[in-house]
């Protein structure tokens, strides 16, 4: 864990960014650092901008106003070679793989490496099988990605994204959709990773056991307020946060609890009058 | 009112009717409905309960519903009438006509503007790759040559014999007239070297190939394959535009050759049927054309399969969210293809006329 005091200097800087789709505002003015080695999460309800962000974050999108450094480059404004060594130090996972179709799996991962090295094709070969080991697809090297499940095209996507050991990996739902065990040893694996490797982390996700699992800090990102409403570890945020609607989510709580067979639920402020067995409206 | 039976949505909708009438008829300040006999009342029942409801609160009224069994009150409780008056729906305005016209305009801009950026970067990358063609993925580009070039045989052959075969059918009947049959066969040969033979061949291949590439690109940038490709740090255009696009260019003057022989023999089909000799067909044809008009097809082949590939490609990177976009892609990619294509072909006939050719 590391600790505010003597942290290093931010490998990603996230300045006064302002994000908007088709003139609509949906991130506005949001500045957060990530620090080398953590584990840095993303969250909050559907439709918030978490992979809106993460886009802008590896340059995809470009922001309305602000900046976006990893380490000391532009996201927004490199071009030609700065462009490329930005894009060298980042391994991205999106949602349902996007991994080539006209490809296998071994060959999506060998792929970085055939472009950016000049390794010898038995060691890329072994590179590669290396990473699939790492996310347990050994025995899947040779499939296409439309012949394995939905899970493993995520893991076979993590691989490729590992592929040339970056020093960021962005990841955008990981385990949406993966069964517990799986979902587990991405956890394992993520934390592996971060803690062997000093690589950095910034993962977008709902899945809170995972969160809890491997969070050094999460950001959270609200629809109203479009932007940060929450930020710091997740624990911390479950129990002492001052916003109610943190805590809720933290607790996983929908609303404050009623069952079914409870007699009255709590009254919200209704316009409708309601008494015995009369229901007026 | 009194309500029994089953509240479902198979008696709801003539009750519905029946209910809203006698509510506007009546224009009463306090409608009470019993429904102790209720026995069942799904969304349908709750749907009636509610809008009559609303309806009452709009004609400044309440509505009073007794004796709804538990179970079916909890789940009303759950609504409030309140939520369902149409004035607080949210509904996208249509934006007034000049900002409509703005919008389009802009857009049309910014399509422009990334039309000449892509057209730049792909000529970039096809100087890059000739000069260095080790870098290119051959792979790639044979695949895409098999699909789109030796695939398509069969069908340019089709198109071109029979357009060879109809045409001097249809020049042959009235040239007869003139005793000039046997000049068929410099129409067709003329025709088919230097308009129809390419251009049947390029408007074939911007159905079938044209629209290929842009529903493959297209569903790549659907599913985020282009976005990995762009954060992996390869260009989209270098890596999977440049490759369509020299084996389009590659394989649309192939074909045309292909295609102005078959056309021929369609015509030689036609002269032999009037009974004149193929060889007097043959000697025919080599008198009227030159090699100069073999090679200015050819040339505008090339053109033209790079329009094709390039169109293809272009639409397919610039493909928005959703399948609805890919099929969107695809029809622009054919349109504009075919268009385009002809403009050129236009402007060739131009310049070819102004050089003599």
């Amino acid at each position: 864990m590391i600790k505010a005091n003597d942290r290093p200097a931010a490998i990603i800087t996230v300045e006064d960014m302002t994000a908007a789709y088709e003139g609509e505002v949906i991130l506005d003015r949001i500045s957060f650092q990530v620090f080398p080695g953590e584990v840095f999460i993303i969250l909050g309800g559907s439709g918030c901008g978490k992979s809106t962000l993460l886009k802008h974050m590896i340059g995809l999108y470009k922001p309305a106003s602000g900046r976006i450094l990893i380490g000391d480059l532009d996201v927004v404004t490199a071009q030609g070679e700065e462009r490329l060594r930005i894009l060298r130090r980042i391994g991205v996972m999106y949602q349902a793989g996007a991994l080539f179709g006209s490809m296998t799996v071994l060959e999506n991962v060998r792929l970085p490496l055939e472009e950016f090295t000049g390794l010898p094709s038995e060691a890329m070969d072994m590179i590669a099988r290396m990473k699939l080991s790492l996310v347990g697809l050994t025995g899947f090297e040779d499939h296409l990605p439309s012949e394995i499940s939905g899970g493993m095209k995520k893991r076979a996507a993590i691989a490729r994204a590992m592929a040339l050991d970056p020093e960021i990996m962005f990841l955008d739902e990981p385990s949406a959709g993966l069964d517990p065990i799986t979902s587990a040893e991405l956890d394992q694996l993520i934390l592996n990773l971060a803690g062997n490797l000093n690589m950095t982390f910034v993962v977008v996700t709902h899945e809170l056991p995972s969160i809890y699992a491997i969070a050094d800090r999460v950001i959270m990102l609200d629809k109203n307020v479009k932007g940060i409403v929450a930020e710091g570890r997740p624990q911390d945020l479950r129990d002492q946060s001052d916003n109610e609607w943190v805590r809720r989510f933290f607790n996983r709580e929908a609303e404050p609890p009623r069952k079914s067979s409870d007699e009255t639920g709590p009254e919200k402020d209704r316009s409708v009058g309601r008494t015995g067995g009369e229901w007026t409206a | 009112m009194k309500l029994s039976g089953r509240l479902d949505s198979a008696s709801t909708p003539k009750l519905w009717r029946e209910t809203t009438a006698v509510l506007e008829k009546q224009a009463s300040s306090r409608v009470e409905i019993e429904a102790e006999q209720v026995e069942y009342c799904d969304g349908a029942g709750l749907g009636l309960l509610l809008d009559l409801a609303r309806r009452q609160r709009d004609l400044g009224g309440e509505l009073v519903v007794r004796g709804l069994k538990p179970e079916f009150r909890k789940l009303l409780d759950m609504f409030d009438p309140a939520d369902f008056d149409p004035s607080k729906r949210k509904k996208k305005r249509p934006a007034p006509m000049p900002e409509e016209v703005g919008r389009a305009v802009l857009a049309y801009v910014e399509d422009l503007v990334s039309l000449v950026a892509f057209v730049g970067e792909l000529l970039l990358a096809l100087l890059q790759g000739l000069r260095h063609p080790r870098a290119l993925r051959w792979g790639d580009l044979l695949y895409a040559a098999e699909t789109a070039g030796v695939n398509a045989l069969p069908i340019i052959a089709l198109i071109s014999f029979l357009v060879g075969l109809i045409m001097s059918f249809q020049a042959a009947v009235p040239m007869r007239q003139f005793g000039a049959e046997i000049f068929v066969a410099n129409l067709i040969g003329l025709a088919m070297l230097r308009e129809l033979g390419p251009l049947m061949t390029a408007i074939v291949l911007a159905g079938r190939s044209g629209a290929a590439f842009a529903a493959e690109l297209g569903t790549m940038k659907v599913s985020e394959e282009i976005d990995a490709m762009t954060t992996m740090g390869l260009a989209p255009v270098q890596f999977l535009v440049v490759t369509r696009v020299l084996a389009a260019m590659t394989m649309t003057p192939l074909l045309t050759v292909f295609a102005n022989l078959v056309g021929l023999v369609g015509g030689a089909i036609v002269l032999l049927s009037l009974g004149y000799p193929l060889v007097t067909y043959v000697n025919q044809v080599l008198g009227a054309v030159t090699y100069v008009d073999l090679l200015g097809g050819l040339f505008k082949s090339l053109v033209f399969g790079l329009i094709i590939a390039g169109i293809g490609c272009y639409r397919g990177l610039r493909t928005g969210s959703g399948a609805s976009a890919v099929g969107e892609s695809t029809t622009r990619a054919v349109v504009s293809g075919i268009v385009l294509i002809v403009l050129t072909d236009g402007l060739f006939s131009i310049a070819f006329f102004y050089l003599g050719i």
